[in-house]
């Protein structure tokens, strides 16, 4: 692994990109940010970092194929069928107390969470009232949520994972199969508005009754993820909802006081 | 550099183990034998397929005097503590220490892999970690052992002829030819000597 000159160029590159492209990458978990910047160097084939920013300084084609490597892209649909489990059994009948729903997915990335709970909230009814917002900081991946398209390999496994977390149907009622891909039904996003948002630079925008964030807080450091953690307090109205990944926390957070553990086993939270 | 000598007496602050087919037999060697007295923190990664709760934790449980968890994201390792690497997710040391998570790409085939916990340990420990690995039919950690073994700290690699698979000891050993080669109740006092350090430094000198 690479040091000395390496832990110099990298705050700045980081700087660089800020003051250039309003991308905040400053307050990111080090150790997974180093490994992607190392494989960012090797892609652009640049000795160093301080090469490296020369490049997205002055080519803004640079920058976007940064972004790829800089923002994680992974997602699966119904990832962990304890949490979807959970949210159905546990969440919704709070969910339906409520006239109209408004649904926060920040770091939606190319959109298996979204469509996963699209799909949880038809079966339980809620959809038709309810409002997403699906956001990320990666346009690309955006795009890739709004058309809803998965290659068909990945779809064996999605139907498995729906199966686990309790889905009432058969996935493939939800999408129709093409050559190679499968296409999700336009209605699941009939009620889902997907937009550019940060966590590290935007504010809140709506008072909304249930958050998923999931595997997205990983990425940030303590600081970032306090300052995350504050919006979705913001964001969520009394007695609102918060799910986390299964690895994630609220308990090295400044904010843990303010949210109560609801599902422990499966980090879903309320707001006090 | 800059920054103090590397000396072979600097106590680890972690214990990483790493291994995948075959590993958790001798894992649980060596767990078993550690004492319930053991300070130094111990973090293990085995390659198994994704499932949770995890198959790892299952087979460990009860067979080790230490308490045994999966880290969550950004937790400080502390004393006395097993760790094992949560399924389907990496698993990196980062300041503090603490640890940190990532479902970035499987690197090796594999997510956890073995070659990300070890890297990222040598950058933040340095000197102050201790690598050790063991049965496998696959290369990972073979470069993750190696960065720990640059960085300055120490390294063991189970002998490929007393390992379930030998592969993984193997690439271990093409890549790190000063490892220290070890069968498994070797492996199993060499944690242990490790840890001791930690109570009283002078009797590290083996
Ligand atoms: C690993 S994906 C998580 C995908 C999905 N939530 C899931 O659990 O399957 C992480 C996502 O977080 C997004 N992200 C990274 N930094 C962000 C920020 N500052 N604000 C909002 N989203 C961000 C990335 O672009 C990426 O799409």
């Amino acid at each position: 692994m690479l040091s000395g000159e390496f832990d110099i160029e990298l705050p700045l590159l980081l700087e660089a990109i800020h003051l250039k492209y309003s991308y905040d990458f400053r307050r990111y978990a080090l150790s997974s940010l180093k490994r992607r910047l190392e494989q960012a160097m090797e892609h652009f084939n640049c000795r160093s970092l301080s090469a490296l920013q020369e490049r997205v300084l002055r080519e803004p084609e640079v920058m976007r194929g940064m972004l790829a490597h800089l923002t994680v892209q992974v997602s699966e649909m119904f990832r962990d069928a304890g949490f979807y489990r959970a949210l159905r059994e546990k969440v919704v009948p709070y969910l339906r107390t409520y006239p109209s729903l408004k649904v926060w997915i920040p770091g939606c990335a190319t959109g298996e969470e979204v469509y996963s709970l699209a799909i949880l909230l038809r079966e339980e009814g809620l959809l038709d009232r309810t409002l997403i917002y699906a956001t990320d900081i990666n346009p690309e991946a955006l795009h890739k949520a709004e058309a809803g398209i998965y290659e068909l390999d990945r779809i064996a496994d999605f139907s498995k994972a729906y199966a686990e977390a309790g889905g009432r149907a058969s996935l493939s009622d939800y999408y129709t199969a093409g050559y190679n891909a499968a296409v999700f039904d336009k209605s699941l996003r009939e009620g889902v508005l997907f937009s550019d948002h940060s966590l590290a630079t935007d504010s809140v925008f709506a008072e909304v009754q249930l958050i998923t964030c999931r595997n997205v807080l990983i990425y940030f450091d303590r600081v970032l993820q306090d300052r995350a953690v504050a919006l979705f307090r913001d964001s969520l109205c009394r007695k609102g909802f918060l799910g986390l990944g299964a690895k994630e926390s609220l308990t090295f957070s400044s904010y843990a006081a303010e949210f109560a553990e609801f599902v422990r086993e499966e980090r879903i939270y309320q707001r006090r | 550099m800059l920054g103090k000598p590397t000396s072979s007496a600097t106590a680890p602050e972690a214990i990483l183990i790493g291994g995948s087919a075959g590993a958790i037999e001798v894992v649980s060697l060596v767990l078993g034998a550690l004492p319930a007295d053991f300070r130094t923190p111990v973090v293990v990664l085995v390659h198994l397929p994704k499932q949770r709760p995890s198959a790892l934790a299952g087979a460990l449980s009860g067979k080790c005097r230490l308490a045994l968890r999966e880290p969550l994201d950004k937790e400080p390792l502390a004393p006395a503590t097993v760790y094992l690497a949560p399924p389907d997710y990496h698993l990196l040391i980062d300041e503090g220490p603490s640890f940190a998570l990532s479902v970035d790409e499987p690197v090796n085939f594999s997510r956890p892999s073995i070659d990300v916990l070890f890297q990222s340990a040598a950058s933040v420990l340095g000197p102050r970690c201790a690598g050790v690995l063991v049965s496998g039919a696959n290369p990972d950690g073979a470069r993750g052992l190696c960065a720990i073994q640059q960085a300055g700290g120490l390294v063991a690699i189970q002998d490929p002829d007393d390992a379930a698979q030998g592969a993984m000891p193997e690439a271990a050993i093409a890549l790190c030819p000063d490892a220290h080669v070890l069968a498994t109740t070797e492996i199993c006092q060499w944690v242990q000597q490790l840890g001791a350090w930690q109570t009283s430094p002078r009797r590290g000198s083996t």
